[in-house]
């Protein structure tokens, strides 16, 4: 079956939503700023000859006239980077600062994860956790292609993400010293129960008003992605394979992971801080439904975004469901509405 | 003394004087090479950290982190030590090689383009043999491209085989 029609309700223009999904996407490349003002990447596709037309909701995103652009100088250097226009939509709602410490859950291959990077000048943290080891290649490779330095990558299940590598000896939080190392003697830091809830003790450890904190060590993150694993029909334009592998079976699963993930997010954010959620799927079971339960279950709440292209809002009620009535505060982008792909994506506080 | 753990990040000692493992470069050193060998302001490293992953391969970090730190991935690789030249990584000359004042040799666009693509070419250098800057003019500047190695009047392209590319001559 093709599950587009399924989401025919939900969309106010069906024919130009089918159309659309139909139509083949355009190849878009974002600016890579760690490396490259926006004018000078443009002078160097100018150079080259290779014609682009900004997407008018950000102008580092050009669509290109040509399929590709992995055989120009720029791309070489890492000026540019091949990423789906809409994928850039929710490195932007979660607005990482220069010097905060940021998860991106589930980051390979990384578009995401360096588009963070350079939203933060490359300075601070993020944390790129992928639980499939081969695609952490990936995204190791980009971001170093991209220059990226602020980056450490994690090989975890996401759902029970421990913070421990990043907590240092649990002792001595002022004791260790300049050179590090050296005195705890390899204890392992084994100590505790630890597990993987603590999202603890986000105490001090915040440094004055410099970007250095005192103490490297953390056990909380400012900001937090989750870009979940999904159905991706809303990758249909460029992936038509997304349709014919859609089953209703999948949906249910993959739900329960998303569910997982997405609370473990909450959890290892610090109070006041943000956790986006997005997917590229169409179906309210792996967003609404997904954030109406994280809301029941986590101390956090949905809080409303401009978004800077064309958008729909979140549905209360599917399939003879009711969702919480905030839900709507989340963003759909349909493919017909700006040209893109579709996408979902939701900004949440965490409150405690 | 402690050991040179291959699974593990250690951040490098601050001077040789903090040196806990034999054979890590500190990072006074590693600052100090990059100063002398390109000419690059040691400030122009301030805010990053160094770390030691695996004999000798050395990573650089924007802030820092606890240490040591078992993950799988920090920084960007950056600079090839325990040998008796120091190697830089394309990347790493990408990133901060703007900075560097000498041993930049600038190739036009013909040998930008096979230097680009991995081959090797003669060229006329009258600077340092060994690891140099090799860069060109691109969108009103110069840029570097990757990390040559200059013998015997032949500069030798050493941007990995995944990194290479046919390219346009500008």
């Amino acid at each position: 079956m093709n599950p587009l029609k399924r989401y025919l309700p939900l969309v106010d223009d069906e024919e130009a939503f089918l159309a659309a999904c139909e139509r083949p996407l355009p190849y878009v490349v974002r600016v890579n700023t760690i490396k490259a003002s926006v004018e000078r990447a443009r002078a160097a596709l100018d150079g080259e000859g290779v014609g682009y037309e900004p997407a008018d909701w950000h102008p580092g995103l050009l669509r290109l006239d040509r399929g590709s652009a992995g055989a120009t100088w720029p791309y070489f250097h890492g000026w540019l980077h091949g990423q789906e226009e809409v994928s850039a939509f929710p490195a932007l709602v979660l607005d990482p600062r220069p010097g905060e410490r940021v998860w991106d859950a589930c980051a390979a291959p990384g578009s995401k994860t360096t588009q963070l990077s350079a939203l933060m000048d490359d300075r601070g943290l993020v944390v790129g956790n992928d639980n499939n080891l081969g695609r952490l290649s990936a995204l190791r490779s980009n971001a170093e292609r991209l220059g990226v330095t602020n980056l450490a990558v994690t090989n975890q299940d996401a759902r029970n993400f421990s913070l421990k590598p990043f907590e240092g000896a649990r002792d001595g939080h002022r004791g260790r010293g300049e050179n590090g190392r050296g005195d705890g003697g390899g204890d392992g830091s084994g100590d505790g129960d630890a597990g993987g809830g603590g999202n603890g003790n986000g105490d001090g450890g915040e440094g004055a008003d410099g970007e250095k904190p005192a103490d490297p060590s953390f056990s909380a993150f400012d900001r937090a992605l989750v870009d979940a694993p999904c159905s991706c029909e809303g990758t249909c334009r460029k992936n038509p394979d997304a349709l014919d592998e859609w089953t209703m079976d999948h949906v249910r699963s993959v739900a329960g992971i998303q569910k997982g993930i997405l609370r473990r997010a909450v959890q290892a954010t610090k109070p006041g801080g943000t956790v986006v959620y997005s997917t590229c799927t169409f179906a309210p079971e792996e967003n609404e439904a997904v954030l109406n339960h994280v809301l029941r279950e986590e101390a956090c709440r949905l809080v409303e975004f401009d978004a800077p292209l064309e958008t729909s809002p979140g549905v209360t009620e599917w399939d003879g469901e009711e969702y919480d009535p905030s839900v709507e505060r989340a963003h759909r982008v349909y493919p017909h509405q700006n040209d893109t792909g579709g996408f979902f994506c939701a900004k949440l506080e965490v409150t405690a | 003394m402690s050991e040179n753990d291959g699974q593990v990040f250690d951040r490098l000692p601050e001077t040789p004087d903090d040196r806990e493992v034999p054979g890590r470069a500190s990072r006074e050193e590693v600052v100090e090479w990059w100063a002398e060998r390109f000419g690059v302001d040691p400030n122009r490293f301030d805010g990053y950290t160094f770390w030691e992953k695996g004999a000798g391969k050395i990573w650089i970090l924007s802030g820092d982190v606890a240490d040591p730190i078992a993950v799988e991935g920090l920084g960007m690789a950056f600079l090839r030590t325990r040998q008796e030249h120091w190697k830089p990584t394309t990347n790493a000359v990408q990133r901060f090689g703007r900075a560097a004042t000498r041993n930049v040799l600038e190739l036009d666009g013909e040998r930008a383009a096979r230097f680009a693509a991995g081959e090797d070419q003669e060229v006329e250098w009258d600077g340092d043999w060994g690891y140099l800057v090799v860069a060109h003019e691109l969108a009103g500047d110069l840029e570097p491209i990757g990390v040559g190695l200059y013998l015997h009047g032949e500069l030798r392209s050493t941007i990995p085989k995944g990194r290479r590319e046919s390219l346009a001559e500008l």
